[in-house]
Formats: C-alpha cells, sequence, structure tokens
C-alpha cells in the first residue's frame, strides 16, 4: 500500500474524471435508459414481494 | 448537542427531505416516474420509495448486472467514482437517509451503548462479503438461478424494506395482498437491524452496507478530507472517545471505516481536526485498520 504514501497526484481528481468517463461510457451504452427503466416501476424484488 | 452533531442532523434531515420529496406518491402508493430518475442519489435510498425523486446507486448496480449477458456497468460505477472520489464516506456520515434513520435509533436513551459489536475486526469484513456475494455475485447468478434477480434489494435492503415496501404497502392494498414469506423475511431483517441501531452505533453501515464497503475504498483519496495537524495534537484521546465507531486520530479520515460525521472535529480541544480538502497526514501504514 506504499503507493498511497508516495503519490503526489490529487487521487480525488483522477477518480473524478474516471467517474466522468464512465459516467459518458454509460451514456454512450444506453445504461441510464436501463437505470431508469427499473426505477419507475415499482421494484417488487426491493419491497419484499417478488 | 454540539453544533456540527446540529448542523449534520440539519443536512441529513434536508437532504432526506430533498430527495424524497414526491408526497403525491405517499398518498396514493405510487412512485415518482419522471426523468430525475436517470440519475442516482449518493446514498442509499431504494426507488421504490414513494417519495424517491432519484435512483439508488446499488439499484442501479443491480439492474445493470441483471441485463441479458455480460456487461460492464459503466454508469453505476461512474456514480461510484464521482460520489467516492469527491466525498468518500461523507455520503454515509452526512447524505444517507438509512444512516440518518439509525443515528436518530442511536439517540434513544438506554442504559447500555456499544460503538462495536463483539468480533468487530471480523465483522467489519461483512460489507465487502455482502458487496461481493449479493451485489455482484448475487445479481449476476447465484440466487436466481438462469434468472438474474437483484439479491440484495430482494433479501437483505431494510432501506427497501423501510423506505419503499412499507409506505407502499400502507397506501396499496393490492400490493399488501401480494405479501408472503419473503416480506416477512426482510421485516425481520430490517426490525433487528433497528433495535440493533439503539444499542449499536451504525450497525448496517459499520457491517453490511455494500454502498459503505465502496465508498470506503476511496477515503484515503477523497476531496473531503478531516485534516490533523499533528504537531498541534497533545494525543488527549477526545478525538477517539468521541468518534462513534472508535476511530484513533490516526485512522480517522483515512480509514475506510471513518464516515466524516465530524464528531471528532468537535470533540478536539486544541482544534486540531477540520474538514478541508487538503491531503491528509498519512499515518504509519499498520496504525490504519
Amino acid at each position: 500500500m506504499g503507493f498511497w504514501k508516495k503519490s503526489k497526484s490529487p487521487g480525488w481528481l483522477w477518480g473524478t474524471l474516471a467517474g466522468i468517463a464512465f459516467l459518458g461510457m454509460g451514456l454512450a451504452f444506453g445504461e441510464f435508459t436501463v437505470i431508469w427503466r427499473k426505477a419507475i416501476m415499482i421494484c417488487m424484488e426491493c419491497i419484499g414481494i417478488g | 448537542m454540539r453544533n456540527m452533531d446540529r448542523l449534520r442532523l440539519a443536512v441529513q434531515l434536508i437532504f432526506t427531505i430533498l430527495t424524497n420529496g414526491y408526497t403525491y406518491g405517499y398518498l396514493r402508493g405510487k412512485i415518482y416516474q419522471g426523468n430525475l430518475k436517470y440519475t442516482c442519489v449518493p446514498g442509499l435510498n431504494c426507488y421504490s420509495c414513494p417519495g424517491a425523486l432519484a435512483s439508488c446507486p446499488i439499484g442501479a448496480l443491480q439492474a445493470l448486472l441483471n441485463r441479458q449477458g455480460y456487461h460492464m456497468p459503466f454508469a453505476a460505477l461512474g456514480f461510484f467514482f464521482l460520489f467516492g472520489s469527491l466525498l468518500g464516506r461523507f455520503v454515509c456520515g452526512w447524505l444517507c437517509p438509512f444512516g440518518l434513520v439509525q443515528d436518530l435509533l442511536h439517540r434513544i436513551p438506554f442504559f447500555y451503548k456499544r460503538k462495536r459489536l463483539p468480533l468487530h475486526r471480523i465483522l467489519k469484513y461483512g460489507k465487502y462479503l455482502v458487496l461481493v456475494l449479493f451485489v455482484i455475485l448475487g445479481s449476476l447468478f447465484l440466487f436466481g438461478g438462469f434468472a438474474k434477480v437483484p439479491a440484495f434489494c430482494k433479501y437483505l435492503c431494510p432501506s427497501g424494506t423501510l423506505f419503499g415496501a412499507l409506505p407502499l404497502l400502507a397506501a396499496n392494498g393490492q400490493l399488501r395482498e401480494l405479501t408472503g414469506a419473503l416480506f416477512l423475511w426482510k421485516l425481520a431483517a430490517l426490525i433487528f437491524i433497528l433495535l440493533l441501531s439503539v444499542i449499536i452505533c451504525r450497525p448496517f453501515c459499520q457491517y453490511l452496507c455494500p454502498l459503505g464497503a465502496i465508498y470506503g475504498l476511496f477515503n484515503r483519496f477523497s476531496l473531503v478530507q478531516i485534516h490533523w495537524e499533528e504537531e498541534k495534537c497533545v494525543s488527549c484521546g477526545a478525538c477517539q472517545r468521541a468518534c462513534p465507531v472508535g476511530l484513533s486520530v490516526r485512522q480517522i479520515s483515512l480509514s475506510p471505516e471513518c464516515i466524516r460525521c465530524g464528531r471528532c472535529v468537535s470533540a478536539c480541544p486544541e482544534n486540531c481536526l477540520h474538514f478541508s480538502g487538503k491531503k491528509t497526514v498519512c499515518p504509519r501504514e499498520d496504525t490504519v485498520r
């Protein structure tokens, strides 16, 4: 785990950029529609029925 | 109650109300179906809660893993990296509705309070087990056989039962008729966790929450940190006594267990702990668990 101590670069910035890149890829692959479709229906599993 | 605690409680309440503000849903037993549900809130907030205005990140991850075939869930990873890199487990301490519920329950006066369960050193890895077994493997193939199911939501998530099932079942008679053994199991799990919260500080966050497990991995390098000025520290131990999860000053902020609640900041008599975006002084490797 020594690399955490030695690293001088702002890890949060790289992580944020990676997050934005992942979100962009998710958008490109239509994943937000999958999330939306799941979220607008009552999730029977979530409420302990399905 | 100290100022930091008051501020945190206010933020938790306001954020919970804002992100669960679809009042019509509570009255009619329906859920919000608008465009805000394309995005996720940072905390564990069931999207089947009648008031929920956005999606749950763990629910979103499972929905993406439940697709036909095996695909990388980029959008869910994006939310985790974004929230994790900026906030780390600050999300757990300040923005999670189920964390708020556990905090409120822990305030109930009780003759015996504990910060941790016995065998904490082992049990704290339970959340990683839940993440791998229920959220990832469970959603891919473990519980559903050939059918993919959101295993964490289905078998474990107490937030879904509390914020989703109970209000929906209270307002929707048709759904009430469909309840069976699975609902009773989830209700029992919820009651157990809620009762445990009266005695133990945030038992779900410490031992079971897969979202906390993910954000904990970002704690070391997230933007929001609790900065420790070692040169001013008099090693009085006030921060460790105030920490709801019993972390030492060297573990605070960097440990995956730190939920950034800020009680250590309020407790420090020398003001050597404070929230900042600066890099925290790194302790010796063997002191962070």
